[in-house]
């Protein structure tokens, strides 16, 4: 064996550094441990929030008729049909509120749905007395139905799960017993529509322009910086802006004014969609430029051998290729905007409306915006239909990010 | 008697999944001798220096038969601990690779981690001798490692794994990526330290292995991509009378 | 030019001209692709000018003064009060709970999945986290007053407002935890292989290795992260507009309800604003605010990763 030039050796030989090696790797799973369980903490906190939300969409509520329905019709409530509940809200509302509802919305025209939920709701008087979370409904059902029995002899207590067919067709109402998503869905998808109209071209043309025009110079650095930038400013910064130069300085523009809209103000679908694209815009920049800059030289160097102009480069060649990545980032953008609450607020959604939205310069609200309102509200029923709508955004999200990953695993090259 | 060995290998063979990347290695290293590892690129010289020490284990797929053997143990056996085998046999990269720390710290690291009791100054200075940088870092030493030229960075390498005391130094091309003169410095270094060490050495340089060299290791890929060691002989011998027709068309340059 | 055209014609029978020709169509485009560059220039340019403005005709209205606006701790500027820190000390208190949640944890999760997680783990978590920064900040919200609060109400007993900025923070903290982990990862994974081999080769063991060699080269990386991370919880909005509680005030217990500026701006510009009115104008004097505070710290992030690539290029 070959002797250590240090002749006095300081480290620990044979059984004692086996010891030290042992104490260290007993460290050494401490940290290990602790590294893995910080990502346990995110799963279980993602298992906490969707448990949360379903928690809530479903579970026993108990209510009370104010006015029995046999005081009504002798038809059982299942078999009700259009006519017949036209029939009972005419003979039953007072003929102002009748009116008020035929102006809305002819009442012949109306859907059974909608009439059965305003028969419900203006004559039946349902009054909910409480709501379970489903764990709770599941886990101590006998106390509840004893401790409703005992407090409101007269309800009734069934297991309800507020997300239904009927939730997603039913337009908003005061009573969150019969309200529904509709309004705020169609409100949405104007926005989102609106939003990606906007940026999208821009978006796309300002990223071709920075990877295939703009000369390297510091101006370029600087529109670079400033997009990059412009990414992380704070949501609720864009909806100042969008309130201050859509809804005010543009209000004759976006209130419709220009084109014979005359019974709105600024604060419109229109308004709040483009703050929504200006909102996405350096999102869609900073993607496409990504798909953009994975088109290999090669192809633009192929094109321009054969005497293709810039553009046509461009157009025949590093567009179709970049295409699926520019769609790919876009789609995540829109799914950005589809959740974005704070600037709706700001630039002024409504916080009630039950009429769908008839065009861009309609008043609006989305689903995140009635998400927002229904949890804040005091009474529990409110917090069930906020799970329900919170499960819908997240499933159009979901299907939203699905439709990103198959486009980008369908069109994925390897270059 | 059997003659005592610092390092031996017997049927070693390293694969990547079903690819066998060398085959069949069986060679005995004397101790406080420099052993140079030969061969044209893609041989699997670096892959069986890192084999040595185990470094290969941190690549997904790479596994290792046959047997290599330290003090009688076989480092590929079940209860072999891979880091005090490392704690063991140490190594100096092909491109310098000092930590982002000062000069001092790259040193006093791999001592403290290991348990060092001693006075640390003495032996941070210790090894700075030993690896011949001392005069020119004696007064920077809690300057970054990165502020020293390339060859500096070297030496500094050595001298971090002299810190630790190993029984072999492995070093992969340690000087391919410096100037002759830096290269120059190395190979006067590996002289002063072979009276302590024993040393392995991987180099693409003939002149090299000749020049600083006691036994060199001649390898050649075979037909089937793998590469393994056909000729493993005394340095002058191997540069001198080769006993392999394609060591000799290698080290004369009549090959590649 | 001339002699060209001749042995051209010479050659092919045919006019050659090389000359730059100018395509209207082709210019044209160009253009437009222009306008669709520097539009991002005037957005910023927009947001600044609008919120300068009006943030200026709140500033220069002779009620609010320096003094009142910096050293008073009560805001509601409708009756003359402009105590700003009523509402900068919820947005640090939360935002400090929220770093606080997600800087370990981020980190450690960016540590694990570097330098730990085998390719098909990695496949699997990294996706999670990528969903859990899917989510909607309402729907944080919503969790952090429906779930996490009846938890905290249950370990705090009273002292724990039913609004508060513990629970906002935390699940803000959450919410962040994605964006830290995987800014620290690209900079973990950013740290060149032949460091982490020279740990190993000195007997190091692999925990040794990530956190005394491999973290401290990635260090810069990591405060980028930070950074960023401090500048989205700065901004977030729906959680503390739901769980932190809506009224300002000046505490810097996170038990207690208060209101964030961002919180604010969301409740006050809820409600039908005259515009010029002292609400209105404040609402973008504390927009401008927000606005150069992230500003700041996005600039310096950008900065700090752009030199952290250069040394390891």
């Amino acid at each position: 064996m070959n002797k250590n030039m240090n002749t006095n050796n300081h480290y620990p030989q044979g059984q004692d550094f086996r010891h030290v090696l042992n104490a260290r790797y007993r460290v050494a799973t401490v940290w290990q441990t602790l590294f893995l369980s910080a990502l346990l903490i995110a799963i279980i906190s993602l298992m906490a929030l969707i448990y949360n939300v379903v928690d809530g969409a479903f579970g026993y509520i108990a209510y009370e008729y104010k006015n029995d329905p046999s005081e009504f019709t002798s038809t059982p409530l299942a078999e009700l049909t259009q006519e017949e509940l036209a029939a009972i809200l005419k003979e039953n509302l007072s003929s102002g509120a009748y009116k008020k509802l035929n102006n809305e919305q002819p009442v012949a025209e109306r859907s059974q749905a909608d009439l059965f939920t305003l028969f419900m709701e203006r004559l039946v008087q349902l009054d909910t007395k409480g709501t379970w979370s489903m764990t709770d409904s599941l886990m101590n059902g006998e106390e509840i139905r004893a401790e409703v029995a005992k407090k409101y002899p007269k309800a009734q207590l069934e297991f309800r799960s507020w997300l239904t067919p009927q939730f997603l067709v039913t337009p908003m109402s005061s009573k969150a017993e019969f309200a529904g998503v509709r309004t705020a869905v169609l409100g949405s998808l104007w926005l989102v529509g609106i939003a990606i109209l906007f940026a999208l071209p821009i978006g796309t043309g300002a990223a071709i322009y920075l990877q295939e025009y703009a000369p390297k110079n510091w101006f370029t650095s600087i529109i670079q910086t400033n997009i990059n930038n412009l990414a992380g400013v704070p949501s609720i910064v864009y909806g100042m802006l969008g309130l201050a130069i859509f809804v005010r300085v543009l209000e004759p523009l976006t209130s419709g004014a220009l084109f014979g809209v005359t019974d709105s103000n600024g604060r419109t679908i229109l308004s709040a969609g483009l703050t929504m694209g200006v909102l996405v815009l350096p999102l869609i920049i900073i993607n496409a430029q990504e798909a953009i800059k994975a088109v290999p030289d090669s192809l633009r160097q192929a094109a321009y051998g054969v005497g293709a102009t810039r553009w046509q480069t461009v157009w025949y060649h590093v567009l179709p290729n970049s295409l699926p990545g520019i769609l790919t980032g876009s789609i995540l953008a829109l799914s950005r905007a589809l959740g974005e609450t704070a600037p709706l607020i700001v630039v002024g959604a409504s916080t009630f409306i039950s009429l769908d939205p008839s065009g861009p310069f309609s008043k609006f609200t989305a689903l995140p915006i009635q998400i927002y309102q229904w949890t804040t509200r005091a009474q529990s029923e409110f917090h069930a239909i906020a799970a329900g709508a919170i499960i819908v955004l997240l499933v159009l999200l979901l299907s939203l990010n699905a439709t990103a990953v198959l486009l980008r695993n369908r069109f994925q090259r390897r270059w | 008697m059997e003659k005592n060995y610092a390092i031996e290998s017997n049927k070693l063979s390293i694969h990547y999944g079903h690819f066998t990347a060398v085959r069949d290695v069986s060679i005995k290293i004397e101790p406080q001798k420099i052993t140079a590892i030969i061969g044209p690129s893609g041989c699997g010289k670096s892959t069986l220096l890192r084999a040595l020490n185990r470094m290969n284990d941190f690549v997904p797929g790479c596994h290792v038969t046959g047997e290599l053997l330290l003090q009688g143990q076989n480092l590929y056996g079940r209860d072999i601990d891979p880091v005090e085998v490392r704690r063991k046999i140490g190594m100096v990269f092909q491109k310098p690779n000092p930590f982002p720390k000062s000069i001092y710290e790259n040193i006093a690291w791999g001592a403290r981690i290991n348990g060092f009791k001693g006075k640390m100054d003495d032996l941070v200075e210790q090894s700075l001798r030993s690896a011949a940088l001392w005069d020119e870092v004696k007064d920077k030493l809690q300057e970054s490692a990165y502020a020293l030229s390339g060859g500096q960075q070297q030496r500094l390498c050595i001298a971090r794994t002299i810190a630790i005391q190993p029984e072999i130094i492995l070093m992969d091309e340690p000087a391919s990526a410096l100037d002759p003169i830096s290269t120059l410095r190395i190979e006067e270094l590996m002289q002063e330290l072979k009276k302590n060490y024993t040393i392995i050495i991987v180099t693409h340089n003939m002149q090299q292995a000749a020049r600083a060299s006691d036994f060199t290791a001649m390898m050649m890929i075979d037909d089937q991509r793998a590469g393994g060691v056909i000729e493993f002989d005394e340095t002058k011998k191997i540069f001198t009378r080769p006993q392999d027709k394609r060591t000799e068309d290698y080290v004369t340059g009549r090959f590649g | 030019m001339k002699q060209e055209n001749i042995t051209a014609e010479n050659k092919a029978f045919r006019p050659l001209n090389l000359a730059r020709k100018i395509s209207p169509a082709e210019s044209a485009i160009q253009v437009l692709l222009f306008l669709a560059g520097i539009l991002s220039i005037f957005v910023t340019v927009a947001i600044v000018y609008e919120l300068g403005k009006e943030a200026m005709l709140f500033f220069t209205n002779p009620d609010v003064t320096l003094g009142k606006f910096l050293g008073t701790t009560k805001w509601q500027p409708g009756i003359g009060q402009y105590g700003i820190w009523a509402l900068v000390s919820a947005t640090l208190v939360t935002s400090f709970v929220a770093i606080f949640i997600s800087l370990p944890l981020g980190l450690a999760a960016a540590i694990y999945l570097s330098e730990y997680a085998s390719f098909k783990s990695r496949s699997i978590l990294k996706p999670i986290l990528e969903v859990l920064a899917g989510i909607p900040t309402v729907v944080y919200g919503y969790f952090a007053l429906l779930f996490v609060t009846p938890i905290l109400k249950a370990i705090f007993g009273d002292q724990l407002q039913v609004y508060n900025m513990l629970s906002a923070g935390i699940v803000m903290g959450i919410m962040i935890l994605p964006l830290i982990s995987s800014m620290s990862e690209d900079a973990l994974s950013a740290v060149p292989r032949s460091l982490r081999e020279a740990a190993y080769a000195m007997g190091a063991t692999k925990v040794e290795t990530s956190l005394q060699v491999v973290v401290p080269a990635a260090l810069s990386g990591i405060g980028a992260a930070l950074i960023v991370g401090i500048s989205r919880a700065v901004g977030e909005t729906m959680i503390v507009a739901v769980a932190s509680g809506s009224g300002p005030n000046f505490s810097f217990n996170p038990l207690d309800a208060a209101e964030t500026m961002t919180g604010h701006i969301a409740r006050i510009s809820g409600g039908d604003l005259s515009y010029n009115s002292i609400d209105y104008t404040s609402l973008f004097a504390i927009a401008m605010m927000l606005f150069l505070l992230t500003l700041v710290l996005n600039l310096i992030s950008q900065w700090v990763v752009s030199r952290f690539r250069e040394r390891y290029e």
